[in-house]
């Protein structure tokens, strides 16, 4: 049997990916297939590299030397994963000193659950139990992804990301479990982050029109990534006796949740650089960059 | 240079390709491999193979029609399906 291989022309190459093929680094890839994966890979590696800033702030504070532990142990592996995924974008073609210098300069984007401030240790609990069940939906996905290297060392990240859900939910848990006071910073802490979260996966254009699909970046649309987080997770906050704000919020006798339409435009706002917290986080990423270029000029000079 | 990092996850397990990393010589290489596929214990073993080492191998040529040799190159629906027919028709 003659093995399948990656068509050079553009045509039969997108039927190909389209049919479930997977291409790899050294298989010739159509420029505008390159630029839409450079573009989607560089804003997962910036959102895995700024994620870490809003749990970076908590680790002086947290409540005992074991969450101190496992906050640090969870920042690491973040930016782990950003290493990863920035080898797999400078593979394609974009060196990562680019890909740094165009995150701190606002023009590529990250993630906008990363621009909003961690005011309490119930956010952290939350950022880390819904945060990252929503991040790994969308990663799971990305499994299936049409260009190989990326969607191998997305095992290894969701094999991460279930021990910071775990980790997150064992937060909740003993705060809801607490005294009434540590109860109520989780519920606030969860209405702060609930606007966010509905808007994590995106406005819900169809399917059809999203070029990531079409090139099989992705193996899911928004509104079926964000009908996922509600079906696994809503129950879950409700048996905790947590109020999810929004009232419209109601799952249909056909499976399909119903939720008060989320604010689209905030999330372009906040995406395109204009969260409470953009400024002073790339701020932050960026005195760090400065500070440890010698570390990179010693290593590349061995 | 590139180095492609191939992980296995149990002694015994066959080696798997993981990602790879840059590195200007082997020793590095191999600390940032330890890093980020070894660091929580998710792997037995790694190998670490300079890209340009690697030799790739991919078309495949059929020009003779080798079907013969698999099990795709034999279709036995339709004959199994006579000679049942046959034999029944033997005994009946």
């Amino acid at each position: 049997m003659a093995a399948v291989e990656v068509p050079r022309d553009e045509q039969a190459f997108l039927d190909y990916v389209q049919a479930g093929g997977q291409v790899e680094a050294t298989d010739r890839l159509p420029d505008e297939y390159r630029a839409k994966l450079v573009k989607f890979i560089e804003m997962h590696a910036n959102s895995e590299l700024m994620g870490v800033l809003p749990e970076r702030e908590w680790i002086l504070r947290a409540p005992t030397l074991q969450r101190k532990l496992a906050l640090t142990a969870k920042v690491q592996d973040e930016v782990g994963h950003a290493q990863l995924i920035y080898r797999v974008v400078e593979d394609l073609g974009k060196p990562r000193e680019q890909c740094l210098a165009d995150l701190v300069s606002g023009r590529s984007k990250f993630h906008n659950v990363f621009h909003y401030p961690t005011r309490s240790w119930g956010d952290v609990g939350v950022i880390a139990w819904l945060v990252d069940a929503a991040a790994i939906i969308s990663q799971k996905a990305l499994l299936k992804c049409s260009y190989a290297p990326y969607a191998r060392i997305m095992k290894k990240i969701c094999w991460e990301e279930s021990f910071h859900i775990l980790h997150g939910r064992d937060v909740i848990l003993a705060m809801v479990t607490g005294t009434p006071a540590q109860f109520e910073l989780v519920q606030e802490a969860l209405d702060r982050w609930w606007a966010p979260l509905m808007q994590f996966h995106g406005n819900p254009i169809p399917q059809e029109e999203d070029p990531m699909w079409h090139w099989r970046i992705k193996s899911q649309s928004n509104e079926a990534a964000r009908q996922q987080f509600l079906e696994g997770y809503v129950p879950q906050i409700r048996e905790l006796g947590l109020t999810v704000p929004d009232p419209k919020l109601r799952r249909r006798d056909d499976g399909v949740w119903e939720y008060t339409e989320p604010d689209w435009d905030e999330l372009r706002h906040v995406v395109t650089g204009h969260g409470p917290m953009t400024d002073e986080r790339l701020a932050f990423r960026s005195r760090f960059i400065e500070q440890e270029r010698w570390v990179r000029d010693v290593v590349l000079a061995a | 240079m590139i180095w492609e990092v191939f992980r296995c996850e149990r002694k015994g397990r066959p080696f798997e390709h993981a990602g790879s990393v840059v590195a200007p010589d082997a020793d590095f290489a191999e600390a940032w491999a330890r890093e980020q596929y070894g660091r929580r214990g998710e792997s037995a073993a790694l190998w670490l193979v300079p890209r340009d080492a690697i030799r790739d191998v991919e078309s495949w040529a059929d020009e003779f029609d080798l079907k013969y040799r698999r099990v795709d190159g034999y279709s036995i629906k339709a004959r199994l399906k006579e000679a049942r027919e046959r034999a029944s028709a033997r005994t009946r």
